[in-house]
């Protein structure tokens, strides 16, 4: 075994020049190499408390896996993680993992913690361009589990029912399966075809996919019961975009988030040859601060535009996205422009937007989130010239669902009520989980809960 | 994939298709939409049920020519399959209650409103139709319309065909001669829906109008489709697409459908070119 690496700062991932980058959709992180992967998962001391898997949603075994890569076999590593987690080469990419297991590192109390995403990553890539053979498909238990929504608490949960044995299908309303994975995070931070190799891996054990399926329209709840599956598990995502409600927001040249990322991510309105159009813009104002903001700040950017501004009410410390995302957009030359809120959008006389008014902002007493809460500056009133504004401000859930099941109870905000522990809802075999329980939140949440689900699920079926 | 089982040209841009979609047929009620893609690069576009038959399993589409995914799908023949086809979407036509209804229907949009004046029939209520075209050679589902109607007017704006005028003129004198209507249903241009709202405004009768906005998912998640209802911003693909005429912001809606117009053009185009070169 060699000698444990201390050095106190992580090996850098290697990227592509953010000068090039701002103008392309391909990957911004290029992975690291064997050697430098191996470098790195020396400096995990491996210590036995391991803090750093209490940080994990879905509980990795993370010194287990790093020690693999430290002893070069990098096959292995990826089955420590695979035991864990059905979408690895995803959250290697995607986790904000300084707020979870990179968070709890010891080594993060003096120095860098230890790369933990970046190993991930290498693993699952490691696994997905190596390894040739047939994934074990599991003998079927002959129970049927029906799961809403192709995205990662769907796939998660699909996955780990499918390995238990059960025979799942997996209903998504989109044309293609990935959820927000496909339809929201954009090419240069998950590349699309690392989605569908996941996807295809879940297919080989058996999950069937049906698109064009959107559950309480085309099909109700009642209806898959009534169809002879035994349990539902919802994962239909957050749905809503929400807007400010000020003045212009139906001006041409306003988007949500959701309807700009869908546009250039799943429509691949940024390649030619595609059918769906997105305006070009020169200048774009995104309003919110988390990494949906950043991923419309950065394709907007890559679309063309010259200025980008990201317009956030509240501070720099206070941007709830991904320390990396923030970093990789100030590199690319995204404008912050913290501390400032619109107030009104302007329209040209052909109706398109011409500029956004805003006011400045500090900071008060904390408020209900424990952030401190913005408030206006008196006169502080300015304009801001831009020809688009996309709006990265939240969402509300979907009523689809909601209003065609009777008896699924949801919460003031509309969210389905769901256990924590189990994710069992107030109709009994209905499971839920991710943004449809939680309202906007992370890839890997999404992930701990469609898990959980399937626990609780098996659970519930070899009882009955 | 979903294969077009019969395909029949209605008039120069006009084009019938009944598709291969059971789960949706067996679902489908006049007022609702579908979103299609025509092929892998295809944009999601949405289309307002004509018709279903769900021993068959098939759903009716009825469009007009106007842009490239128009043309692409236009340019499929009985047999072909397409990409895409999900629904039914959106709120089916209200019609419990209504004894006596007035359906306007004008250009395409009358592929829209005939499922709607056919389950009043059917339901018992009585129809009196208002069909416009701007000539005779764009007359669409006359036949239809009559076999549905207790009353048809046939109105064209050059006179070419049945009674020249607007269909807010025919409406207008039925109102007039003292014909006491439930409710209006409008469904066409958004410049018609506009008039016929205005119109019906004055005596005071309800009127629902059925938008179509320019939408890409159609299940609430986008945003796209928004509008301005009463005041507050309402989602067509999940709050409509059919709204009181009386409280809808039509200036708005129409200034936003131009959104994509100089792209829609080259697109089409484009397309156009493409298919030249083929043949």
């Amino acid at each position: 075994m060699a000698k444990p690496n201390m050095s106190l700062v992580k090996n850098p991932m290697p990227s592509q020049d953010p000068d090039v980058r701002n103008k392309n959709f391909d990957e911004v992180a290029l992975g690291y190499s064997a050697e430098t992967a191996q470098d790195e998962a020396l400096r995990c001391l491996g210590c036995k408390a391991m803090p750093c898997v209490s940080g994990c949603p879905v509980n990795i075994d993370i010194p287990g896996f790093i020690k693999k890569i430290a002893e070069g076999e990098f096959e292995e590593a990826y089955s420590v993680i695979s035991k864990s987690s059905s979408l690895p080469a995803v959250c290697g990419r995607v986790c904000p993992q300084e707020t979870q297991c990179e968070g709890k590192c010891v080594r993060g109390k003096k120095g860098d913690p230890v790369g933990i995403g970046r190993l991930e990553r290498f693993a699952a890539d490691f696994h997905n361009s190596n390894f040739k053979g047939e994934p074990e498909k599991p003998v079927s238990n002959g129970k049927k589990v029906a799961v809403i929504g192709a995205g990662p608490a769907g796939l998660t949960c699909a996955g780990d029912l499918a390995k238990m044995g059960y025979e799942v299908t997996v209903f998504e309303a989109l044309h293609l399966a990935g959820g927000v994975l496909v339809y929201g995070i954009p090419e240069f931070r998950l590349p699309k075809a690392i989605v569908q190799r996941e996807i295809d891996g879940l297919k080989a054990i058996g999950v069937k996919i049906e698109t064009n399926m959107i559950i309480g329209k085309t099909i109700t709840v009642d209806e898959l019961f009534a169809d002879g599956f035994k349990a539902v598990f919802i994962g239909s995502g957050a749905g809503l975009p929400n807007f400010m409600k000020i003045p212009g927001e139906n001006l041409k040249g306003v988007y949500s988030a959701n309807e700009f990322l869908t546009r250039v991510n799943l429509m691949k309105a940024y390649k030619q040859g595609a059918d769906t159009p997105i305006k070009q813009n020169r200048n774009v104002a995104v309003v919110g601060g988390g990494n949906v903001a950043m991923d419309a700040a950065r394709s907007a950017l890559r679309l063309g535009a010259e200025n980008v501004y990201i317009v956030y009410r509240r501070g720099e410390e206070e941007l709830p996205a991904r320390a990396e995302e923030i970093e990789h957009a100030k590199e690319e030359g995204i404008i912050f422009k913290t501390l400032t809120n619109p107030v009104k959008i302007n329209g040209d006389e052909n109706g398109f937007v011409k500029s956004v008014e805003c006011v400045s902002m500090e900071l008060g007493e904390p408020d209900a989130s424990g952030r401190r809460r913005p408030i206006v500056k008196q006169g502080s009133e300015h304009t801001i010239d831009v020809d688009c504004v996309i709006m990265a401000i939240g969402t509300s859930p979907n009523p689809l669902i909601k209003n065609t099941t009777e008896g699924l109870d949801t919460n003031k905000w509309g969210c389905i009520v769901a256990s924590e522990e189990t994710g069992l809802t107030s109709r009994e075999g209905v499971y839920a989980g991710g943004d449809a329980v939680t309202g906007a939140a992370t890839v890997i949440l999404a992930m701990g809960a469609g898990k959980t689900a399937a626990a609780s699920i098996d659970e519930y079926l070899s009882a009955k | 994939m979903y294969r077009i089982v019969k395909k029949r040209v209605l008039n120069p841009t006009v084009i019938w298709m009944d598709i291969e979609a059971p789960a949706v047929a067996r679902k489908a009620e006049p007022g609702q939409f579908i979103i299609l893609r025509v092929d892998e690069d295809g944009e999601r576009i949405p289309l307002t049920v004509g018709g279903y038959d769900r021993e068959q399993g098939t759903v009716t589409i009825i469009f007009q020519v106007v842009g490239a995914t128009t043309e692409k799908l236009a340019h499929k023949n009985e047999g072909d399959c397409i990409q895409d086809f999900a629904g039914p979407l959106g709120n089916a036509t209200h019609i419990e209650g209504l004894k006596k209804v007035a359906v306007v229907g004008g250009g395409v949009g009358c592929a829209i409103a005939y499922p709607v004046a056919k389950k009043l029939h059917e339901s018992g209520c009585e129809v009196h139709s208002i069909v416009g075209f701007r000539n005779k050679d764009l007359v669409i589902l006359e036949d239809e319309f009559r076999a549905c109607s207790d009353k048809l007017c046939m109105m064209s704006d050059d006179g070419s065909y049945g009674t020249k005028g607007l269909v807010t003129n025919a409406l207008k004198e039925l109102i007039e001669s003292g014909e006491k209507y439930d409710e209006v249903i409008a469904i066409g241009p958004v410049i018609m829906m506009k008039f016929v709202a205005a119109l019906t405004k004055e005596y005071g009768i309800k009127t629902i109008v059925s938008m179509n906005p320019v939408m890409i998912d159609g299940t609430g998640m986008c945003g796209g489709c928004r509008l301005t209802v009463g005041g507050e911003t309402k989602f067509a693909c999940v709050d409509g697409p059919e709204f009181d005429g009386h409280l809808v912001d039509f200036d708005e809606a129409m200034a936003r459908s131009t959104m994509y117009k100089p792209f829609e053009r080259a697109k089409h185009e484009e397309t156009c070119n493409l298919y030249k070169e083929v043949l």
